[in-house]
């Protein structure tokens, strides 16, 4: 537990100083950080008790109840069989899936192609803007983004102005118009496998919601430059001596990221994933500002649920319900990461 | 050294083909990153009668101002109150962390790295999970749709993060500087006073963008704790002018712009710092 620079400067204590105080040497400063720590109680942990008593009690109405909802649990029984509550965990995982792949995939690819141009003087500049969205906030994206995906305009005026649709005209072909976060479609439909397994009919659509696609994109937007960062910080570790043995037993240039760079940067691989799980999980303000919920809650997400259930419909106990799960979704990532980071510091 | 002189020459041959199809890559990549960028800032720069679906690509046929006039006079009193929370809610947050950050790295104690990892599990939870409570709460102390509020709310979220950035930066200040000044009789206030703060100041800088720019852009605590949109902070605002009919998208592309620009100006113009500061806040030491 403790640490060898603690332990010595505790020792120069008793050395200097020589009296009673070495005995209460952790007291001092456990009492600096005692405000925060007691804040941190009752703001987190205290705040999180509240949250799963209310999600356990009768309180559904605008009038306060805190009477237990018997049978016990009740709520979170009605929670998982809300329709609209499975479509956001349907679209919690889809997201999940497709926003951790891009963002991983774009900003690792970004980070490989700048390393290799790295003596060009505009890489610089280029990594710059790269990185420039991860400054702004998810409103602002979700803003620009959703007039880019507007059926009507943005990237489908492409399709007139590359002469697409012009070349499906003359093949007598409909013009290419995707409805992006407007289309209700759920692709990849697994319900009529599930039920035969499962023997019970599904109220949920269980298949990718094609809306997701250009919420994921956006966010791969905001957040590729920041795992680019992430990456290019994890290569600066990795010394020249390492690529050049590579080169010297005759690997390419392709070869030498492959099968040295990218193994060697697995922890940062670790460190991005863990940190777009935490945003995927609990995106919120971006699907607010660019999709809202949208047809049949093909972009709804537990998030929005959470806010509109409590603050919007005033069912608190529904709410409470759905903030716990996601709580847990979240613990599944945070606990294992603090844990390892514990286990490092205390080494 | 030697090894590098000795790779001109075949690298140079390299540089051919390579080199020019990843840049190629990366010039395309510039352009999608710069879209949105560009659409908000041409779109914004279009006044109400030539802004229109079908040319959003085009440039502005004129330079008048577009709807930047009326996206500022509808979103700057709440561009102030960004700025009344934000200031404060940095600076405070900061100097906790600085202190904690110094207890956490230099005067450990038994249970402290226990301590905050209890701690800093306040940072990663979905805020969700304790809205409510932390709404009652703000209700029975009065400061329920105030700035000062917000204040509070962020001072206590963001003290995880500050600490953490400020132990991992005070962990790499040798132990050698603080046993020399406790030989001297100096106690550990006045080593953090004398001699780590003053080393602190990168440190404060990192920390001081790293909190702005979450702050700044924070949505969830602004609309769920001030509910009075006059009272709101400038993210919540700009939310309500995009999902309002009444508002032309020119306004609301230029009310993008002008919410960004804190944030975005801090970056160009401290994007090294910045870079260390997200770089402190996630990759954990």
């Amino acid at each position: 537990m403790s640490n060898s620079a603690a332990a010595a400067a505790g020792q120069s204590v008793a050395l200097s100083a020589g009296h009673a105080q070495h005995r209460w040497k952790g007291l001092t400063p456990f009492l600096v950080l005692l405000p925060s720590l007691i804040a941190l109680v009752i703001f987190v942990y205290g705040f999180i008790c509240v949250t799963l008593f209310i999600s356990l009690s009768n309180w559904n109405t605008l009038k306060p109840d805190n009477t237990l909802r018997i049978p016990f649990g009740q709520t979170y029984v009605d929670l998982f069989s809300t329709p609209r509550f499975q479509a956001d965990l349907r679209n919690t995982l889809v997201f999940t899936v497709l926003f951790i792949l891009i963002a991983t995939l774009v900003g690792l690819g970004l980070a490989i192609l700048i390393d290799f141009n790295r003596k060009l003087f505009v890489i610089p500049f280029f990594r710059n803007v790269y990185l420039f969205p991860y400054a702004l906030s998810f409103v602002v994206t979700g803003v620009a983004w959703r007039w880019i995906f507007n059926p009507e305009t943005g990237i489908n005026l492409f399709f007139d102005m590359f002469g697409i649709n012009q070349l499906l005209a003359s093949l007598g072909q409909a013009p290419l118009k995707p409805g992006w976060t407007t289309d209700p479609t759920v692709a990849f439909q697994l319900n009529g496998i599930l039920e035969q397994v499962l023997g019970t009919e599904m109220r949920v659509k269980l298949g990718i919601p094609v809306a997701l696609i250009p919420v994921a994109i956006a966010g791969m937007w905001q957040l590729s430059g920041f795992v680019m960062a992430m990456y290019l910080g994890g290569m600066t570790t990795i010394s020249d001596e390492i690529r050049e043995a590579a080169r010297i037993d005759g690997a390419t240039e392709w070869q030498v990221y492959r099968r040295v760079i990218i193994p060697l940067l697995r922890p940062v691989t670790i460190s991005v994933v863990i940190i777009l799980l935490h945003v995927s999980l609990k995106i919120f303000d971006l699907v607010i500002t660019m999709s809202g919920v949208g047809p049949a809650f093909a972009t709804d997400m537990p998030a929005i649920y959470v806010f509109e259930t409590t603050f919007k419909a005033t069912r608190y106990n529904l709410g409470m319900a759905a903030a716990i799960v996601m709580l847990i979704l979240a613990a599944f990532v945070i606990v294992p990461y603090l844990a390892r980071s514990l286990r490092q510091s205390e080494e | 050294m030697a090894a590098q002189t000795f790779e001109a020459a075949p690298s140079r041959r390299r540089f051919s083909l390579g080199h020019t199809l990843t840049v190629g890559v990366l010039v395309l990549a510039l352009l999608f990153y710069l879209m949105p960028v560009y659409v908000m800032v041409i779109n914004g720069l279009k006044d109400a009668t030539n802004v229109s679906l079908d040319t959003m690509w085009n440039l502005p046929q004129s330079l008048t101002g577009g709807g930047f006039v009326e996206a500022w006079n509808k979103l700057s009193p709440n561009m102030l109150n960004s700025l009344e929370m934000v200031i404060p809610a940095t600076i405070l947050s900061a100097i906790i962390g600085a202190i904690n950050g110094f207890v956490l790295s230099k005067w450990k104690f038994r249970g402290s790295d226990v301590l905050f990892t209890i701690m800093l599990f306040g940072f990663f939870i979905p805020y969700q999970s304790i809205l409510l409570p932390l709404v009652q709460f703000m209700q029975t102390i009065k400061l329920y749709g105030t700035i000062p509020g917000l204040i509070l709310v962020h001072v206590i979220y963001g003290v995880p993060v500050t600490t953490l950035i400020f132990r991992n930066f005070y962990a790499n200040v040798p132990n050698e500087l603080i046993e020399a000044a406790r030989v001297d009789g100096a106690g550990m206030g006045t080593i953090f006073t004398r001699i780590m703060l003053p080393l602190s100041i990168p440190a404060f800088v990192v920390v001081g963008i790293f909190q702005f720019t979450n702050i700044w852009n924070d949505f969830l605590f602004g609309v769920t704790v001030v509910p009075n949109p006059a009272a709101q902070p400038v993210t919540i605002a700009l939310n309500n002018l995009s999902g309002s009919f009444s508002v032309d998208w020119n306004v609301v592309m230029a009310g993008a712009v002008v919410a960004a620009l804190p944030t975005a100006l801090i970056y160009i113009l401290l994007s090294r710092y910045f870079i260390r500061g997200l770089l402190a806040g996630s990759v954990k030491g």
